[in-house]
Parts: C-alpha cells; structure tokens; sequence
C-alpha cells in the first residue's frame, strides 16, 4: 500500500506502540495532500529526532498546548493563497489535546475551522513516563494515581472529549480505535471528504509499556475495549449519532483488566468491577437510545 | 503622504492593512484593544483582505500567526502585559524555529497588583526570547517601525515585537503621516519565504534536537540575533530614502550635547528631549530604540565623551536593578574612561514621568554616587 509510505519505518517507537498504528493508518487515509500540525509528545519526540524524520508529508511541531491553533493558522494562510484542497490536520495525545491544549482545540471548534482534528488517546502522558492525564479511565493506576494502600489507582472517569466536540456542534465526530483500522481509515476519509468545518477524530491507542501489557497485545487489548462496551465507536454527523458497532453480548471486564499491569489491583475487586460494567450498563442504554430517537444532539446547543 | 489627527492604535492599524497582511489573529487586552478593534473594522468593511480571526486567548493569537506565516502568509497580532506573559512559551518556539512573525506590544505593567497602565515590564521580560525589540517614542514612529518591522523580521528570520507605550501612544491623538501603499509596496516586498509548510515540498518543522545539535542550533539563533542589528540599522535608511524619516541610526537616536547623558526608551524620551530644550542643555538624551539585539557599540560610542550617565529604566528586574541599567553598564565596563552612570526607575505601573519627575532625578544624580538604584514612585 503506497499510503503507507507518508509515515516512514525507523522512527523510535516501543515495540507494540498503539500511536504508531494509529499513525500508519491515519496518514495512508488522508493521502498526500496534507499538512500535519503536532503537538509535543511520544509521536513527536520519536518521529522527527533531528536531522531525521518519518513523515513525507509537511509537518510542523511547536508546542505541546498549541496544535489546534497553529493548524487553524496554516489553514486560513492556505485560503489567502488560493489553495483550498489541501487538507490541515491538528493532531496529538490526550494530554496535548483534551488536557493541556484543550483550550486551543476549544476555540478552533467553536470558530469551525475547516481543519480536521484528531487525538490518539493514550489514557495518560505516556512520553513523560505515564502520568494521569483527564482521559485516564477510573481505577487506572499511573505514577502519579499509583494503586496505593489507601487509594485504588484513579478516582474520577475518563473524561470524553469526542462528545464535548460534538457539543460545540462539530460537523463531524467520530471515535474510532487501531484494532478496527478499516473503521479508522474510513472515519478519517469521510472526515476529509466533510470539508468546511472542523471534524474531530478520537482515536484509542493502547500504550503497551505505560499500560503494561505484554507488547504483542496491543491490538488485543484495544479490541477488548471495544468488546467490554468501555470504548463505542460511533459518529456524529449533522448531530445524529451512529453507532457503528454493536457486540452482541459485551465480554466481562475482567479479561481487559487482566490483561493489564494498570488494573492489576482491582482485577478481583467485584465492587469495583460492578461500578464500571453499570456505568458501560447505563452508557450503552442512553447511547442507544439517542441513535434509536433520532435525537438531534445539536438541538441541545 | 498627508498627515491627518489620528489615534495611535487606529495609526498602527492602517501601518498593518498597508503591509499585505494576510491573517490577523485577535485577542482583547488593554491597552492594545483598540489596534485590533480598527482592524476588525477594516476588515468588516472589506477595506483589508484577509482572514481575521478571533481566538479564545494570547497563547492561540501567537500560535495562530505562527502557523499562518509558516503556511506562507504574512500576519499580525498585537497584545501587551499579561497577555504577552501567557504567549511566553510560543515566543520562544517561533524565534527557536525562526518564524518571521511581526507583533505589536502596547506596554504595561504586569500584575500583581493588577495594573493596566503603563510601563516595560511586560516586553523587557521577553528579552531572552530571540526576538528583535523596537522601542518607540511617537505614533509615527510606531507607524514607520511597523513597516520596518515586516522588512527586518523576513530578512533576517527573525520574530520582531514593535513596543509602543499603552495610552500614551495607543490612545492619544497625534498628526501622523501614513504612508502610501504605492511606497510601501516600493519599501517593502511581497512575502515570499523560502522554506514553509507546502504539500509540494514536504518539510519537517519543529524537530527534536539532542544536546550537540542543539546548541549549534541555538549558537546560530544568537549569531543570527547578533547579525540582525545591521539589518535594522539599514532598513532605517532605506526607509529615509523612501519616506524621508529616520530614527537616529536604527538602533540608538541622541538629541542634545550636554555632558550628562540620559538613557532611556519609548515615549518618555519626548519628554525628556522637551525637557533638555527647554530647561537643561547640560543634558543629552541616548534614546534606544533597539533593545534587542543589544546595540553595544553603538551605546558606547555616544557616551563615550560623557562624564556621567544615568538610566532610566521603566521596569525592573526584581532583586536587581532596572534591567537597562545593568546592560548599559555592561557596556561601559569595556570603556576606557568610565563615567559615573545611575539609575531611576521610573514610570511604574503608569505613574507619570513629569518635568517635576526629571528635575528630581538630575539633582539627585548629582548628590548620589556611581551605581545608585532608585526607584522613584512619583511626584
């Protein structure tokens, strides 16, 4: 696959990283005509060490916080030049984007720029070694949430930052995960083909070392997300949800938990384990239900 | 060329729609509002063509620009105080990655206690950042140096901030004369960057530098930082060729004789010029108008037959002294015969520096020994 090529091998990644995928998968769909604005993080720091770099299309790094703004930039200097084809792309971890640069990407979706959004989610700041970010799930243990004697890992739930982008009345939302690349890929193409406003892709990537999970599991632990109902993968256009995937029967939590060194301390707390399958209960239900009454969600705004 | 009455900031706004500026990020802060607030107009009225954009802080007006003239497309943005303190970070990365951004700062103070008058605490702070510092003393000049600005800044691959004084040069009505297009299209050429983000020709911006490549990267920043005084100093004459005015040689302006210098920037040196005409021809005025890069020879020659010099600085670095202060005696450390130089912090937070103010500093230059600070709260 030719696409491919626009995300260079040799780049610095650990063995298993679920970025990458998402990286690989993402730049085959947006194609050549692209320019990539990044924010600071593990897909910066191990792509571009000078004077090297993995990506064959125009790429620009400046800060860690800024990503949104700088490519809301390089798309209105585009339009003053007369070229309206090429596609602008912000793109950087939960931490650089629904933490620290949430302000910029806030403000490029309540101005609309015709840019595309997209955030790989890690659950937590994995190029600082894995620390708690918002996206961190409840329970997760990072070095700074560890699962202590007193406190069971993270306290609060993971904060959901494809549906605030839906409420600021994107024109397209879209959740998507590297274990369902074709699902990825097409998100991503429509995304492009939906020009003329801002479109946000919220992608989960499984961080194999941070999350500690075995690095040939990473596409195994990213399904199970799916599977266990933790992680939907839907649309929104024009403010209709979709759901693009419905498991028949949703596994038991415990196998994704099994499967990584982050929930290891509540893998057999059946408290805990209830509290998160009834909070996938009540999400999936009122999910559901919204794609079943055709709810517009931007009569909400 | 006519000159009409008009305000400052409405001033800098015609500067800025005579540039070709082709996206104008904005952000509310006083007392730089008004500059931006006359582009949104123009820009309403379809009298400038380009995209103006409002962002929801600072942080994103800087990063915005940055990636516009990265793309290719000449920009602008203006802030002061905190707003110049929260874009900090970005002011660094677009010198480090050498974009040629031009902004306009309305000085004032930084809090706390909260303060929206002026003085140069806010731009004085940014002084390590790599970007080029132009200090201005009228609406004209401000007017000129943002045209200058755009010249230097893309000739030398540098950011080039353009500090005006809040209120006493955004708010005040001044005759000014505006340039022609015709003579700005003349002066200043179209934006045309090497290097910038181009599907055509794909290139990585923003790179991970280890140690060694790093500092070579920095070590040529600072060269380039160093080399860009000659830049401002011809751009200076090339501009009085055109438009027939001139400040000083681009980089330092005297006015007066006298045997005891004064140093200092930005409006307030009208007042001193006023004052050494009016009341004291002892005295001789060194105005900087480059503060970045630091014009060390160019200071050095113009004190170098006075007997005493003294500072007066509109910010301070806390613990220290005023920050002019200590770099112009850097400078005279490398002279032969050094005079006695002092220093008066002035102008904090908007207090105003009167005749009364200037009296008060010659005399007590003449009772203090060399290497007095003194900041000075009022009348």
């Amino acid at each position: 696959m030719v696409g491919r090529d626009y995300f260079s091998p040799g780049h610095r990644t650990c063995a298993g990283c679920g970025a990458a995928i998402a990286f690989r998968h993402v730049l085959e769909a947006l194609g050549r005509d692209v320019i990539l604005c990044q924010s600071t993080g593990c897909m910066e720091v191990t792509t571009t060490p000078y004077p090297e770099t993995s990506f064959k299309v125009p790429w620009i790094h400046v800060l860690f916080e800024n990503a949104a703004s700088v490519a809301s930039g390089v798309k209105r200097a585009l339009l003053k030049q007369g070229n309206t084809h090429t596609q602008v792309v912000a793109i950087g971890g939960d931490g650089g984007m629904a933490d620290i640069g949430f302000g910029a990407v806030s403000g490029a979706l309540e101005r609309n720029e015709d840019i595309i959004i997209i955030v790989y989610d890690t659950e937590a700041y994995s190029n600082t070694g894995l620390q708690r970010s918002g996206e961190t799930p409840l329970f997760a243990a990072t070095t700074t949430t560890p699962a202590g004697k007193k406190i069971p890992g993270k306290q609060e739930w993971k904060k959901n930052i494809a549906m605030i982008a839906a409420m600021h009345g994107a024109k397209y939302v879209a959740t998507a995960n590297i274990a369902y690349w074709q699902d990825l890929q097409s998100k991503v193409k429509k995304a492009k083909r939906l020009a003329g406003g801002t479109r946000f892709i919220h992608v989960f990537s499984p961080c194999p070392v941070g999350w500690h999970v075995e690095s040939c599991n990473t596409v195994k632990v990213a399904r199970l997300a799916v599977e266990t109902g933790l992680w939907i993968l839907y649309e929104i256009e024009n403010g209709r949800l979709k759901i693009n995937y419905k498991p028949t029967k949703f596994a038991p939590v415990e196998e994704y938990f099994k499967l990584q060194g982050r929930f290891k301390h509540v893998v057999n707390n059946k408290e805990a384990i209830k509290l998160v399958e009834n909070h996938i209960k009540e999400t999936w239900e009122e999910m559901l239900r919204v794609e079943r009454e055709k709810v517009n969600l931007l009569k909400l705004i | 060329m006519s000159e009409k009455v008009i305000e400052g900031s409405r001033a800098i706004a015609e500067a800025v729609a005579l540039c070709d500026v082709k996206v104008i990020a904005a952000y509310p802060i006083t007392p730089q509002t008004h500059i931006v607030e006359a582009l949104a107009r123009m820009h309403a009225n379809g009298e400038i063509d380009c995209e103006f954009v409002n962002t929801e802080a600072e942080f994103s007006s800087i990063s915005l620009i940055l990636g516009a003239t990265a793309a290719g497309a000449r920009s602008f943005t203006a802030t002061s105080s905190q707003g110049l303190a929260l874009m900090h970070e970005v002011l660094f990365a677009a010198a480090g990655l050498r974009i040629p951004l031009v902004m306009v700062v309305a000085n004032r103070a930084l809090s706390a206690p909260i303060n929206i008058w002026n003085d140069h605490q806010d731009s004085v702070s940014q002084r390590d950042n790599g970007w080029i510092q132009i200090y201005c003393e009228s609406v004209q000049e401000a007017v000129d140096s943002v045209i200058q600005a755009y010249k230097i800044a893309e000739e030398c691959l540098l950011p080039t901030m353009v500090c005006i004084d809040g209120f006493y040069l955004t708010h005040v009505y001044e005759p000014v004369s505006i340039p022609s297009k015709e003579k700005v299209e003349r002066f200043l050429p179209k934006f045309n960057p090497k290097y910038k983000l181009d599907p055509e020709k794909p290139l990585t911006f923003g790179a991970l530098a280890f140690p060694k490549d790093y500092a070579r990267i920095r070590k040529q920043l600072h060269e380039a930082a160093l080399r860009s005084k000659e830049v401002v100093g011809r751009v200076n004459r090339e501009f009085h060729s055109i438009f027939g005015r001139k400040y000083g040689n681009g980089m330092v302006e005297t006015y007066g004789s006298g045997e005891t210098a004064i140093i200092a920037a930005g409006s307030v040196c009208g007042t001193i010029k006023h004052f050494i005409e009016h009341e004291n021809k002892k005295l001789s005025l060194v105005r900087i108008r480059l503060f970045r890069p630091f014009p060390r020879r160019e200071i050095r020659e113009a004190l170098e037959d006075k007997e005493s010099v003294i500072v007066i600085d509109r910010s301070v670095s806390l613990g220290n002294a005023g920050t002019l202060f200590t770099e112009v005696r850097d400078v005279l450390y490398e002279m032969d015969k050094r005079p006695k130089v002092t220093n008066f912090i002035l102008g904090l937070g908007g207090v105003d520096v009167t005749r009364k103010t200037l009296r008060y500093v010659i005399e007590k230059h003449g009772k203090v020994s060399s290497g007095h600070v003194e900041i000075v709260e009022g009348d």
